[in-house]
């Protein structure tokens, strides 16, 4: 038995670098397996593709930067950045969109800036976004959910990434783009009359976010990161869809929930906004980081011309985190709120 | 002037001293319109031309104008020499003069030119200040001309389209097609694609002025067999 007494708080981070990435990868779990079910293999497909082409992109950079390859490799940062790219990017992408979208993450998101922990922008966004302006027919094309039809299988997934895309039956607009297109119709005879739109945000959008959700919620109970962004995101955008619900009108903006549970909404408030690299530092800076990009979201989902809006909204925040963080400077112990630094 | 600094002013115009990868000036149009080998050679000309031609003017009446009322009078001859241009290509090549647009008019802006005007012709005898216009607008020039090429490759999977409107008729069969299911990469076409290629070409060329002054200098430390030693401490200049 020690005598020594420890009385200060001694702070330990029993969490490296690699295992929090570990615990990413394993909590998208839920959110993949819903879209796997909904929407076939294509996820799975793109997954692993991109993994490998993300190694392989890795492995150039750093070696192109003199740097030893291996440490870069094994702390599963690019396996992260390529997973999240590949759970955005829709599903049967061909294999030239993986490889222009991981390329773009790795070497322009991730190396350009220095590596990780000095990209100002999240590396899969980037990747995303790159490929959302530049392919728009290709990144509009998403399958449609099970439910309306049967998901196509692996042959299918594997003829897709090689540059056959699926036949017109087998792809329908989201939820989101229909509502961003309705004319006149009330959200209520919206979802009575339109099949994409299930009970609450969608046949299969709705398990997938709530998948990832439940995924977001496992990494926060092991305190991978803090609830400030996600939450704040969350209430940002339904406080922001309910002053433009309006009860449901043909121009209504659509439900809170709709928005909590469509698109990206709960991959982006648990799995994007969360990187600690790019978003802001103090938990108050979270907090606003977090409210701001919900708003942004929904200012775009309705006012702009994509139908979802988590990549901008999230590069857009991620050029203020600097400007958030120089004005939530958390005070230090012993001096005065007032007190000029 | 003797030829030596002829060679200065020359190696100053295409490299060192590059006015779009060094000085970074003419950024706008620099961006703005090399999305196609064809607007890139347009724009490339046009600057070509005024640059030479407001060079040659300062450079005469550098004597007369007074200090105080220098730069208001180098941008009225820029916006003369400007307007002739334009004027000229609304005459010899209509369509490429409505594609380049507002940025042909907006030459008079381009630092690039009020730069050379101010910084060398302003102090210079006509020839060499008339070299230094023309070398400096063939520097900016290439490098329109090599970031056109690859927007255009990468934007389209093509190369030389449209040239006939430069050219003439006959060079309507320039256009190279890579492949003909190539995928239009819109990234490179529209401006944050041509700041990042931008970006790229000034980092290539960083990196060669690296590379070279390294083997420069591994050149000037290696020791001279029979040479003495003398040992320093601190910097020498």
């Amino acid at each position: 038995m020690s005598w020594l007494r420890i009385t200060s708080p001694h702070g330990h981070g029993p969490l490296s670098t690699q295992r929090v990435m570990q615990l990413v990868l394993l909590a998208t779990l839920p959110g993949v397996v819903a879209q796997t079910w909904f929407f076939g293999p294509g996820t799975l497909v793109n997954i692993v593709v991109g993994g490998a082409l993300a190694l392989g992109f890795e492995w150039l950079a750093v070696s192109l930067r003199g740097r030893e390859p291996r440490a870069a490799l094994e702390d599963f940062s690019v396996l992260v950045t390529s997973t999240l790219l590949c759970i955005a990017l829709p599903p049967y992408s061909p294999w030239w969109l993986l490889v222009v979208g991981i390329a773009s993450s790795v070497l322009l998101g991730k190396h350009l800036f220095g590596g990780l922990g000095y990209n100002p922008f999240n590396p899969a966004m980037v990747g995303y976004v790159v490929l959302l302006i530049s392919f728009p027919l290709q990144m509009s094309s998403w399958a449609a959910p099970r439910g309306l039809t049967t998901p196509p299988g692996l042959t299918d997934a594997l003829s897709a990434l090689l540059g056959t895309p699926l036949a017109d039956g087998l792809t329908s607009a989201t939820p989101l783009d229909i509502l961003r297109q309705n004319k006149g119709l009330l959200m209520e005879d919206l979802y009575a009359t339109t099949p994409q739109f299930g009970r609450w945000a969608g046949i299969g959008w709705e398990w997938v976010n709530i998948g990832f959700l439940i995924g977001g919620l496992w990494l926060l109970y092991q305190r991978v990161f803090t609830w400030h962004a996600p939450v704040a995101m969350l209430a940002g955008l339904g406080l922001a869809a309910l002053i433009g619900y309006d009860g449901g009108s043909s121009i209504s903006g659509g439900s809170p929930l709709l928005h909590w549970l469509s698109g990206a909404t709960m991959f982006g408030a648990f799995f994007i906004i969360t990187d600690p690299v790019s978003s802001a530092t103090s938990n108050r800076g979270r907090l606003l980081f977090g409210a701001l990009i919900g708003i942004v979201i929904y200012l775009i989902r309705t006012q702009g011309n994509y139908p979802d809006a988590v990549a901008f909204a999230v590069l857009i925040l991620n050029f203020a985190a600097p400007l958030i963080d120089q004005y939530t400077v958390p005070r230090a112990y012993g001096h005065n709120r007032r007190e000029d630094p | 002037m003797s030829s030596a600094s002829y060679d200065t002013l020359t190696r100053n115009g295409l490299w060192k001293n590059n006015p779009a990868l060094v000085q970074l000036l003419g950024l706008c149009p620099l961006l703005a319109v090399t999305a196609s080998v064809v607007n890139a050679m347009g724009l490339a000309v046009a600057t070509l031309f005024v640059l030479t031609t407001s060079n040659l003017c300062v450079a005469l009446i550098r004597n007369v104008v007074s200090d105080t009322v220098r730069l208001p009078a180098f941008v009225m001859i820029i916006a003369a020499s400007v307007t002739a241009i334009e004027l000229l290509m609304q005459a010899y090549a209509y369509e490429l003069y409505q594609i380049l647009g507002i940025f042909l008019p907006l030459i008079t802006t381009n630092c690039v030119i009020l730069g050379r005007a101010d910084a060398f012709a302003s102090k210079n005898p006509l020839l060499p200040s008339v070299y230094d216009g023309f070398i400096m607008g063939v520097g900016f020039g290439l490098v329109l001309i090599v970031l056109g090429a690859i927007r255009e490759l990468l934007g389209t999977g093509g190369l030389f389209a449209n040239m006939d409107l430069l050219f003439g008729a006959s060079a309507k069969q320039w256009h190279w097609v890579l492949s003909s299911d190539y995928q239009s990469f819109l990234l490179a076409i529209l401006p944050p694609g041509a700041f990042i290629i931008t970006g790229f070409l000034i980092a290539a060329k960083n990196l060669i002025d690296a590379r070279q002054a390294k083997r420069d200098a591994e050149r000037a430390e290696a020791v001279i067999p029979g040479s003495k030693r003398v040992r320093v401490t601190g910097q020498v200049s």
